[in-house]
């Protein structure tokens, strides 16, 4: 039987590409260190050939997928022929090697696209830059080569594969892990910008002005990813949940949180050279914290619903890495933070010592999301026992702390640089204020009920969102307004629209849990849901039982959904399809339980209030982010 | 360097540590809440011949060994092998816990790999099971003359856990 070569060129490629990284990461940064121009310059290329070799390597485990190449030992493990086109492409990335390998790729990715936009930028700084950014390839290249080789052969073939576990079976999940590692490998821009500052020893405004721009892409990537995520959980799951403080959420979460600090930062170091220590620190946390959610996702220290199939192999070499790259980056923090000058000065009641406030309450909350995910593993390895952390604990503690800063959101656009005055900030807020308060009154009894925890959403989300359109009239009296500043106001406004979903669908939310047989009527959220009939159906490598169910109001039918309770050829579990009607106000959401007795099921039914806007919400943060990334600023550099 | 520069990197160090030792623990292994308690009463039929029935209570007085196993279970063939070493040694009786099985399945399984049991009860679905805080197959009990669960094995037996832990155990609980 002849077998296929091209599996082998992908890893002949991979390797080659560990020798690139390794002189992209070792040569340009002696040649910065000691002056010599001759290794300075083989930054570029070699990151350039790098990508190139990556790129190869990724579409031939592309290309084994697409045409079944069942000899290909992950091929095997995580795709069929009976899988639809789309999803053996998604299945690339459905297990650890291949996602791995996405993970590397997107970095070299993200290298080339700093290698080719910064020709304005200092030599030395380029070199440096890419020259961390090769470091961290190489790291990972070893790993992946040693204990994590995509193109393992299957020799003999299998006749076919094992197929992708089914809950990834859906587009939500084909594009979760590339937006989410585009975010994650993206924060490895910032972090490489800050370490080459530090060797560079100079720490200033400059460095913050080149590092903004990714560090915001790589931000607007990461909020996508996690929104995502969040969503298909929503929708796939069956059970209406969208954030359950998993480990593996966790460790998306806590980079996203350092990362909103550290974009905040870097305004301050570009704008007034201050927090510069603050801000260097911020970036090399947060890519640590990218690097630590790859370890804990992969190294089976956590049990996570998301974990991969563990190595204890693997869990060491990534445990190694993370030692070597984040502690030699503490240790060169250590040495240099101290050198570097102070900035500009500023007085107490200033926008910096807002920004300061904001950070610090938003490094806090990632600390106690990070203490309570690791906690288990801390009270396990003190021989204290075995005890679980969940939303309890995450919901009680987090939501508090950031409390202030969704106060201090509303405040900071209007309070001026270096200094400014308390009362005419008070003379600017008011009005927000009352909107704010009266909103907090009266929604909740709109809605039916008034508690303390949903007048506080309404509270702070109203302050927030009347703040911005305030600030909003003001510019436009003034003139036309920068897409900084669009950004910075659709980033503001989106966070409180994600408050109000989630504190709207938390408190009014309907659930039932019914016995329905065909005629049967269930009433939920003012809507009226009738069973009309239960069918077999058939898909392309599952079969299904569909339910037909007509969604009314007052009589009239306004819509019919279709939830199935599918058993996937591959798997003995049966998946649930929920049928959701979405709107901008709410979603109803219909779920295919048990069979029962007498020709009956068990059905749930939801009622959802503005639950699409805590994604909603996401959507403008990220939006916002596109704006302040194509501010005009950015792009004159470019055109040079 | 001013101290408060190496206050991250002193703590990212504390964080490695646990992370190593973390690595060596299994997070989905629950340690037993039922060491020093009365093994459960039950009363089942056994696998061979169900109109006979076993209870731990024919047991009392004697040192014995609970073994939970299944045809379905495929780390049971891996400690297979050390059941028949200990019940060749005599050492103590060693009485097998069908799981959530079928009874066709489980004979042709001890007909096909040896039957190291005195005999084996059968747990058709899973309520003794439940009872000893069984959550994976295979996992062993050793009970004392008093009818107490004294040590639990989650997971295979190896030669490893047969002659550090139980044989030593069963030795000290014979003597009491």
């Amino acid at each position: 039987m002849e077998y296929s070569m091209i599996p082998e060129i992908g890893h002949f490629a991979l390797i080659l590409a560990l020798g690139v990284s390794i002189i992209q990461g070792v040569l340009p940064l002696i040649g910065a260190q000691q002056g010599r121009r001759e290794w300075l310059v083989l930054a570029r290329p070699a990151t350039q050939i790098s990508f190139v070799l990556l790129a190869i390597s990724f579409a031939i485990l592309a290309w084994c997928f697409y045409v079944n190449d069942f000899s290909v030992l992950y091929v095997a493990e995580h795709s069929n022929s009976q899988l639809p086109t789309v999803y053996r492409l998604g299945a690339v990335w459905g297990g650890h090697e291949g996602s791995l390998l996405l993970w590397i790729f997107l970095l070299t990715g993200w290298a080339f696209a700093v290698a080719q936009l910064s020709k304005t930028l200092d030599e030395f700084m380029v070199a440096r830059v890419l020259g961390v950014l090769g470091l961290v390839a190489t790291g990972l290249l070893l790993f992946v080569l040693a204990t994590s080789n995509p193109f393992e052969r299957l020799l003999p073939a299998a006749q076919d594969g094992r197929s992708l576990n089914p809950l990834l079976q859906d587009p939500g999940l084909v594009f979760h892990p590339p937006m989410l590692y585009m975010g994650y490998v993206g924060f490895s821009v910032a972090f490489a910008f800050a370490i080459a500052s530090l060797l560079s020893g100079k720490l200033d405004a400059a460095w913050a002005r080149w590092s903004r721009p990714w560090t915001t892409t790589a931000w607007i990537f990461l909020t996508l990813g996690i929104a995502l995520g969040s969503w298909w959980a929503y929708y796939e799951l069956g059970w209406g949940g969208w954030w359950f403080w998993d480990p593996v959420e966790n460790a998306s979460f806590m980079p996203w949180l350092i990362g909103t600090a550290l974009l905040h930062s870097l305004a301050v170091t570009e704008k007034r050279g201050g927090f510069k220590n603050w801000t260097v620190l911020l970036a090399i946390i947060a890519f640590s914290m990218s690097l630590l959610g790859t370890f804990l996702v992969r190294s089976g220290v956590l049990t996570s619903v998301h974990a991969f199939a563990t190595d204890p192999r693997r869990g060491i070499f990534i445990l190694i890495l993370l030692s070597l790259v984040v502690g030699s980056s503490l240790f060169l923090y250590a040495l240099r933070a101290p050198k570097s000058t102070l900035g500009g000065a500023f007085s107490l009641m200033s926008r910096e010592t807002l920004i300061l406030l904001g950070n610090v309450f938003l490094v806090v909350a990632a600390g106690s999301v990070l203490l309570g995910t690791l906690y288990p593993l801390l009270i396990d390895a003190l021989n204290l026992g075995k005890i679980s952390v969940g939303p309890p604990y995450f919901n009680a503690v987090f939501v508090p702390i950031m409390v202030p800063v969704l106060f201090l959101l509303a405040i900071g656009p209007w309070a001026n640089w270096k200094s400014t005055n308390l009362n005419a900030l008070l003379k600017r807020l008011w009005l927000a204020a009352v909107v704010a308060v009266v909103a907090a009154i009266l929604i909740p009894r709109m809605m039916g009920e008034f508690t303390i925890l949903t007048a506080l959403g309404f509270l702070l989300s109203f302050w927030i969102i009347a703040s911005g359109v305030l600030q909003i009239i003001r510019q436009f009296k003034v003139g036309k307004p920068t897409r900084s500043f669009i950004g910075m106001q659709l980033g503001h406004i989106g966070i409180a629209v994600f408050v109000i979903g989630v504190t709207m669908v938390g408190a009014y939310q309907e659930e039932k849990d019914v016995r329905m047989a065909p005629g049967d009527t269930v009433s939920v959220g003012g809507y009226q849901i009738r069973l009309v009939e239960v069918r077999p159906a058939q898909g392309p490598n599952y079969q299904a039982t569909r339910g037909t169910f007509e969604l009314g109001r007052h009589g009239k039918t306004e819509e019919v959904l279709y939830p199935e309770k599918r058993n996937y050829d591959s798997s003995t579990m049966p998946m649930t399809e929920a049928a959701i009607d979405a709107g901008l106000t709410r979603d109803i959401y219909v779920s295919l339980g048990e069979p029962l007795e007498g020709n009956a099921w068990a059905v749930r039914v939801y009622y959802k209030p503005f639950v699409d806007w805590i994604w909603g919400g996401c959507l403008l943060m990220a939006l916002g982010g596109l704006f302040a990334v194509m501010d005009k600023r950015y792009r004159l550099r470019l055109k040079k | 360097m001013k101290a408060k520069f190496v206050i991250p990197l002193i703590l990212f160090i504390v964080l490695v540590g646990f992370l190593a030792v973390g690595l060596n623990r299994d997070p989905r292994e629950v340690p037993s809440p039922l060491i020093n308690k009365p093994a459960p009463a039950f009363k089942v039929s056994q696998l061979a011949d169900p109109s006979k029935s076993f209870s731990p209570e024919d047991l009392k007085g004697q040192v014995w060994v609970l073994n939970v196993w299944a045809s379905w279970c495929v780390a049971c063939r891996e400690e297979h092998p050390m059941l028949v070493e200990m019940s060749k040694s005599q050492v103590a009786p060693l009485i097998g816990l069908d799981y959530k099985d079928k009874r066709t399945d489980a004979m042709e399984m001890l007909a096909r790999q040896g039957n190291p049991y005195n005999l084996s009860a059968f747990d058709n679905d899973g309520r003794v099971g439940i009872n000893y805080g069984v959550y994976g197959v295979p996992e062993t009990y050793v009970i004392d003359k008093a009818g107490i669960i004294r040590f639990k094995q989650i997971g295979p037996i190896t030669k490893e856990v047969l002659e550090k832990s139980m044989y030593p155990i069963i030795a000290q609980l014979k003597k009491e």
